[in-house]
């Protein structure tokens, strides 16, 4: 397994060119700024030139004094001033900016990310810097044993290989998956010659009864005095929005203790790529063909995460693998909740054969879908209501995202301007229940300038919108 | 017999980057790198520096000895390659020894132009590309009191910088009427003359010598010339001649197409050696720059390598960072064109000239003012349309082009 690295990300449409993060690092490195904030194209907006700790790194490639190298260790290009003769070749190297002229020292200065810790983003008061940990999360959990077999069978490109390595990385050995009918047991988690795709007991319920046989199983070990199980769904939206709902919801009024996972991929992906009941407004689905009579589903989808709230789980949180270390997170919450009562995991899952979107977008359009509010993250639990996890404001148009997926290929501006309404009406609804909740008790509240700035809590000052990219 | 899978001649910057390209695909195919010189990789531009004793050689090498193991790569000093037979892949070096292969990459690079002046095989002359020959220069500094460069290049120019700070008198010879001819305007030239006549450095542009003997140099305004030393810097050509016979394509360098292939079967060019296109022309021409080697290596291993994710090579652009006395010249693409383009020079205090065709820039030289050469760069070779932004670039170059890549990251 590959290595993977932190990094510092700009968000241009948080940004309010403050330059406060000029300020720290010149502080921090006695010397010109590593990060650079410019204006941009259009009044009040901004962009930056900062380092991306190339995996290709340019600068290193033209140096010929080997004064720049890689680490290995923390993907950091590092600068050796000893070795370094100032020949400025790198900064031909770089396309970003990311390494260029101090003129207070006459030598070339650069982003060294302040060894895990940037100047930068502790200050950046709008989080339009964030320090993404995805990397270290990463290495953690890909140093834990894999427990899917080498060569599932997924599209090339999906992401639910991602959730289902990861999550069960974390979630370790001890635990019982079921896997209903769609592209997870048709990956193999639950076949190969006689055997399971899985190190873990797994079992193929029908796509009717998961969660009822989820408490019958939980049941069993809390008689026989095994509290260390995790009993789990690894379900598809069909398993759970659908066919599988009452069971469910069943098992969610009784309050089994249940981790239920469902990877919402938007339709019966699996077997046609047929519609479901969380299928959106518009899609194209081999059910809900585009042509004369028809311009893709007629319906708007249901938001399963938000009706499962109205059951009162122990708790309730959306997520995407765009955003790994709120996954992460929330996948640790979840996996203690599912001790107490039931936990409900929506993980959205963009499926590059049914939606038509390339296998090298996927992780895009996750972000996308967040970005734009389409997919809005959040949690909730019985106790302290509904908050949001990524800020819902400074949202991108939903235009955005359904561009660069095939599956909307055809949308007319009514279509569009339906589902923009549809995303708006639901963020107003979020945005409503989170008012509504109790604050947040304190471990729950992102610190100053941290990774993800929780948008609706009273304490942060309303910022006023930049620019939409 | 030794063979290799992969036989890369030369161990610079582009036999380095073919390396790298070749094994992000092919960890195991068998790999041997071959250099005439006798020491671990290191870049001929770190060489003013070790005549002036900034870097020590020993201090410079790219790579050590856990690299190649590391890559599984033999690396093999002393290994001057003097013939290609293409039928048979092979490649035979000086000593008698034969290397097979089933991929070639020539990359040796290229060295110094020897020009026909009257008297020079009779006297001792220093070059500068090898660090031998860098090692030789500073001896030689040492004793010496007068010297004379021929060539106002980037390597007689650094190198009568480093010769007057230590205390030689220096004059330099050059034939075009300006320094750094082709990289320069004649303006920007100016600041970067006058640095030298200010420490002393004698400039005789427009001039040519016509003849050299022990200690002195005659030069065509009839004037004769002290000089202890003397340093050949008029040039390079491609190291070439190891591949005569051999059916390779040799115009002024190995002639390759876009994938950096040579006109034979299993052998790749890159580097100072091979004559790719030319990105403002399209022609192919020479361009003896570690960028352009560094990009055209990358190509070639990936080809060798079979890596389908190859691109073609989108053509060599001129980019030049140069300090001077502490000072800084810098610039990029077409930066001295004046044929239909558009040219917009200021000069207070800092002298910029942007060169335009179009609305989109096409080159871009300053002196004492620094700006980002890698994103003025991207921003031609993508033939980014700066119309929307046009007075916004030409007042503020730097911060406009960093905000416009940064909008093409996203
Ligand atoms: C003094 C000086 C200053 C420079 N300054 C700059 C600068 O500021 N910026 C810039 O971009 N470029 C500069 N350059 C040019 C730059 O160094 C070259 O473009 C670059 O090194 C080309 O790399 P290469 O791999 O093609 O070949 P080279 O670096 O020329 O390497 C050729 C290799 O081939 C080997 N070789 C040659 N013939 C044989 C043979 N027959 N058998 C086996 N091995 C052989 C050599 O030993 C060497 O390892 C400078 C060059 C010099 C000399
Ligand atoms: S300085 Fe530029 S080329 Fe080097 S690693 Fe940073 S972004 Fe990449
Ligand atoms: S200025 Fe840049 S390219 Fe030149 S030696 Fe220093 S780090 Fe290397």
């Amino acid at each position: 397994m590959g290595v993977a690295f932190d990094s510092i990300s700009f968000k241009a449409s948080l940004c309010d060119g403050c330059g406060d993060c000029m300020t720290a690092c010149s502080q921090a490195k006695g010397g010109a700024s590593r990060i650079s904030i410019v204006p941009g194209a259009k009044a009040g907006s901004f962009e930056t030139a900062l380092c991306r700790q190339c995996g290709d790194p340019k600068c290193v490639q033209v140096c010929p004094s080997g004064a720049l190298d890689k680490d290995g260790g923390n993907g950091i290009i590092g600068w050796d001033a000893s070795k370094c003769v100032d020949c400025l070749l790198c900064t031909a190297g770089c396309a970003y900016g990311g390494i260029a002229v101090d003129e207070s020292v006459a030598r070339v200065g650069k982003c060294d990310q302040c060894d895990g810790d940037p100047a930068c983003v502790k200050v950046c008061p709008t989080g339009a810097l964030e320090f993404r940990k995805a990397g270290s999360i990463f290495n953690e959990y890909g140093a834990k044993e894999d427990l899917f077999v080498p060569g599932l069978s997924g599209c090339q490109g999906c992401n639910s290989e991602l959730i289902m390595r990861h999550a069960m990385r974390k979630i370790g050995r001890n635990s019982v998956l079921a896997t209903p009918p769609g592209c997870i047991p048709g990956m193999g988690s639950v076949g190969y010659n006689g055997k399971t795709g899985t190190k873990v007991p797994v079992f193929h319920p029908l796509l009717t009864n998961t969660a009822s046989m989820l408490s019958g199983i939980r049941r069993y070990y809390d008689r026989i005095g095994r509290k260390d199980i995790v009993v789990m769904a690894l379900a598809g939206d069909g398993g759970t929005a659908d066919c599988g709902f009452h069971a469910v919801s069943g098992a969610a009024e009784r309050g089994e203790k249940v981790l239920y996972v469902c990877v919402d991929n938007e339709g019966y992906m699996n077997t046609g790529m047929q519609r479901s009941g969380t299928t959106p407004y518009g899609s194209w689905t081999s059910t809900t063909p585009v042509g004369e009579h028809m311009q893709g589903k007629t319906q708007d989808a249901k938001n399963l995460p938000l009706i499962m709230t109205a059951h009162k789980c122990r708790y309730v949180a959306t997520a995407s693998t765009g955003y790994m270390e709120d996954l992460y997170e929330k996948l640790d919450r979840a996996i203690a909740a599912s001790f107490e009562g039931f936990s409900y995991l929506h993980i959205y899952s963009p499926c590059p054969t049914g939606w038509r979107i390339p296998s090298s977008k996927v992780i895009d359009a996750c972000r996308l879908s967040v970005d734009s509010n389409f997919n809005p993250l959040w949690e909730y639990t019985n106790t302290s209501g509904l908050r949001f996890t990524h800020s819902p404001d400074n949202a991108h148009p939903v235009s955005a995202y359904v561009k660069m997926i095939g599956k909307y290929r055809h949308l007319s501006p009514d279509q569009l301007a339906h589902i923009q309404a549809k995303v708006d009406e639901q963020v107003a609804l979020l945005k409503l229940m989170a008012a509504e909740s109790p604050p947040p008790p304190a471990a729950h509240r992102a610190p100053a300038g941290s990774s993800t700035p929780a948008g609706a809590e009273p304490s942060q000052p309303a910022r006023r919108e930049i620019a939409r990219n | 017999m030794p063979e290799a899978k992969y036989l890369l001649v030369g161990s610079s910057h582009a036999a380095l980057e073919a390396l790298r390209a070749i094994r992000l695909v092919d960890p195991d195919g068998s790999m041997a790198m071959l250099t005439r010189d006798d020491r671990l990789p290191y870049s001929p531009t770190i060489l003013p520096y070790v005549v002036s004793g900034r870097s020590a050689p020993d201090k410079v090498l790219l790579r050590d000895p856990a690299f190649f193991a590391a890559n599984n790569c033999a690396y093999v000093p002393n290994a001057r390659a003097v013939s290609l037979d293409a039928k048979a892949r092979a490649v035979t070096l000086e000593n008698g020894e034969v290397w097979r292969y089933q991929s070639l990459l020539i990359a040796s690079g290229a060295a110094p132009a020897i020009p026909p002046v009257k008297g020079l095989d009779g006297v001792t002359y220093h070059v500068l590309r090898s660090l031998a020959d860098a090692e030789g220069l500073r001896g030689a500094m040492g004793a010496a009191k007068t010297a004379v460069v021929l060539g106002a290049g980037l390597v007689g120019l650094h190198a009568a910088e480093n010769m007057a700070e230590a205390g030689l008198k220096v004059t330099v010879v050059e034939m075009q009427g300006h320094v750094l001819p082709g990289y320069f305007d004649a303006k920007a030239s100016t600041r970067i003359e006058d640095a030298f006549t200010t420490h002393g450095v004698e400039l005789k542009l427009g001039r040519k010598v016509v003849e050299v003997a022990p200690g002195k140099v005659m030069v065509d305004d009839g004037t004769t010339i002290a000089a202890d030393l003397l340093l050949v810097a008029t040039g390079v050509r491609p190291v070439t001649d190891w591949l005569e016979g051999s059916g390779v394509l040799v115009d002024r360098g190995v002639v390759v197409d876009e994938a950096m292939r040579t006109n034979i079967d299993g052998v790749w060019a890159a580097g100072d050696v091979a004559q790719a296109t030319d990105f403002a022309s399209g022609n192919k021409a020479l361009i003896g720059i570690i960028p352009t080697a560094v990009e055209q290596g990358k190509i070639a291993g990936q080809g060798m390598a079979g890596d389908s994710y190859r691109k073609d090579y989108a053509g060599g652009l001129p980019v030049n960072t140069y300090r001077f006395f502490g000072r800084v010249a810098l610039s990029i693409g077409r930066a001295a064109a004046t044929d239909g383009v558009e040219a917009v020079e200021t000069a207070s205090g800092a002298y910029r000239r942007l060169v335009l065709e179009g609305n989109r820039l096409v080159g871009y030289a300053s002196v004492d003012e620094p700006f980002d050469v890698g994103i003025m760069g991207e921003l031609i070779r993508r033939r980014v349309d700066l119309s929307e932004c046009k007075d916004a670039f030409l007042a503020r170059p730097v911060e406009t082009g960093r905000r416009l890549m940064s909008e093409q990251w996203r």
